[in-house]
């Protein structure tokens, strides 16, 4: 359904999005998952019309986005992350107009309001003036208007940020339902909030994707990127050759940090590290220190899964989360 | 109902939900008011002089609402980021302004129609023809919507209601200015300046009960050249 092909977007120097593509097939459910900056919100913004990409192409059913944005329009239903709300109008009236302006008028549009009302339980403050409503009323209204003309794909952006934990379990269940009639993209800085509800999750990290998959597969994919660190008493051919004997470890790099004291950081297939710490000692050499560090992504990864509910603050460099216990 | 009817709805309900659009027009009136009553009052003089002096303090009062009804218009949208609603929906650029610019049109012509009552009681107590304040509000209408299409450019390149205004009272003021330019210059020249001019050169006849088609023509270009530039900002923006 859309097919993102190498697509970049600079603001003048700065680098929004990089060489992103990518494919959403028709029904599907995908979340974005990034820190704040990692370049979700303006994916979302391009597959929406609302940005030009620097270079590259996107087609939503074939369309391109930049010669044929009206077309693309009609086929679209947009959430902001703030939800685009005159306070002044009741949600009625807000309705009403969302839907016309999407071409609905009559009965067609009295249908359709009347379904995406029960569909965001709505019917309560459906006389009200918006600028009446509580925010998890005003997010459900912004769903609302997204909906509306049924559009075939639906583009939520951060639709549970701010929201409290029970009006992230309804909203959770709000998107379930709309699942299968909509193909669906969010985007979210929230793992958690996300996993249940989505088949697929493309996390970014600075304007690029770095990985995607389901949960479990993300993680997977992450702690193999994961080294291990040595701290070994001898000389740097003999480490290299008691390595060489681990068939797990697929990279050694040996540095000396003073006179026969060696710093190696390895790459290894598992966490082989009983099989590397034998072969270390087994050699003769003296094991001075021995522990993983997972590499930046995955602090970045694990962050996002942890931080259900808090606000986020930009990873930490300096003391990756995930490092496991030292080993004499 | 077409797109433009839809947006100029809204924004129509805008200005009657809200207290803006009554403080703007209660505002212009006691102002319109009260010019009126110095002129009127101030001695003996020719109703016919009254009327053009009412004619032309409307004029004044008629562009500073059409200023203050326009600034809100793209400015407020972008601040409270409902423009997005706006954009991402299958409407094009030019009936967004067009919308949005006729509901500002049809609160300013209410306005001037309310006022219809002082040149009235010239008429009941003096010696005026119907003419004459016929041409005179076709001249107020004709000013109210070349105004207003400059104050909706303005507010389509603002950030803040506040710039909008600015801008807005900026480009009136150069179109003001053309006549005050085209006294200190040499003939030819003279001439194309004065051209331009928004007040002495185009709405005097209509103040003196004098319809011409170069004056109606000069408005109607004035307001469709603001609003194609004002559709020409929004089609960039949209893409922004």
């Amino acid at each position: 359904m859309i097919v993102v092909d190498n697509v970049s977007k600079y603001y003048g120097a700065h680098r929004a999005v990089a060489e992103l593509s990518f494919e959403i097939r028709q029904g599907e459910c995908v979340g974005f998952l990034g820190l704040n900056g990692a370049g979700k919100s303006t994916t979302l913004r391009l597959l929406s019309c609302l940005l030009l990409p620097t270079s590259g192409r996107i087609t939503v059913r074939g369309l391109d986005v930049v010669s044929s944005p009206h077309e693309i329009r009609k086929l679209i239903g947009y959430l902001p992350d703030t939800p685009p709300l005159y306070p002044e109008m009741t949600v009625s009236e807000y309705l009403d107009f969302a839907g016309r302006l999407r071409g609905l008028r009559g009965a067609q549009l009295s249908a359709r309001k009347q379904r995406v009302v029960e569909l965001c339980s709505l019917q309560q403050v459906e006389r009200s003036p918006i600028g009446q409503l509580s925010h998890g009323y005003r997010q459900r209204v912004g769903i609302a208007q997204a909906i509306i003309h049924g559009p075939a794909l639906l583009v939520l952006d951060e639709p549970i940020q701010g929201l409290d934990p029970v009006q992230i379990v309804e909203m959770r269940k709000m998107i379930g339902a709309l699942r299968g009639e909509h193909t669906i993209l969010l985007s979210t800085h929230i793992l958690t909030e996300i996993e249940a509800t989505c088949d697929r999750i493309l996390m970014m990290h600075q304007g690029k994707i770095a990985a995607q998959g389901t949960e479990e597969e993300l993680a997977a994919r992450l702690r193999a990127h994961r080294s291990l660190v040595l701290e070994v008493h001898g000389a740097a051919d003999a480490l290299r050759a008691a390595l060489a004997g681990v068939p797990e470890v697929r990279d050694a790099r040996i540095e000396a940090r003073g006179p026969e004291h060696l710093h190696a950081v390895l790459r290894v297939d598992d966490i082989a590290r009983e099989k590397v710490s034998r072969a270390v000692v087994n050699a003769g050499l003296g094991l001075l220190a021995m522990h993983t560090e997972s590499s930046g992504l995955e602090a970045v990864f694990l962050q996002l899964s942890q931080n259900a509910g808090r606000s986020l603050a930009p990873p930490q460099p300096a003391a990756p989360p995930a490092a496991l216990g030292v080993q004499p | 109902m077409s797109n433009i009817g839809i947006i100029a709805r809204r924004e129509l309900a805008g200005y009657f939900r809200t207290p803006s659009g009554y403080l703007i027009a209660a505002a212009t009136l006691l102002v319109q008011g009260l010019l009126f009553n110095t002129r009127a009052l101030g001695g003996t003089k020719l109703s016919s002089d009254v009327l053009i002096d009412f004619l032309r303090d409307s004029s004044g009062t008629t562009t500073v609402a059409a200023v203050l009804l326009t600034m809100r218009l793209f400015a407020e949208e972008r601040q409270s980021g409902t423009l997005v609603l706006l954009f991402t929906s299958p409407v094009r650029e030019g009936q967004i302004v067009v919308g949005k610019f006729l509901s500002a049109f049809v609160v300013l012509s209410l306005l001037i129609v309310a006022s219809v009552y002082l040149p009235a009681l010239i008429f009941v107590n003096g010696k005026v023809s119907l003419g004459h304040i016929a041409a005179g509000y076709l001249g107020l209408l004709l000013v109210g919507a070349a105004t207003l299409s400059l104050g909706v450019l303005g507010s389509a390149l603002a950030r803040t209601q506040l710039m909008a205004g600015v801008l807005a009272a900026v480009f009136i003021f150069i179109f003001f200015l053309a006549w005050a330019l085209a006294h200190v210059v040499e003939p030819p020249l003279r001439d194309v300046i004065a051209a331009f001019s928004l007040y002495e050169q185009h709405f005097f006849p209509f103040m003196r009960g004098l319809i011409q088609l170069s004056d109606i023509v000069y408005y109607c270009s004035l307001t469709y050249l603001a609003l194609l530039a004002s559709t020409r900002v929004i089609q960039s923006q949209r893409w922004q």
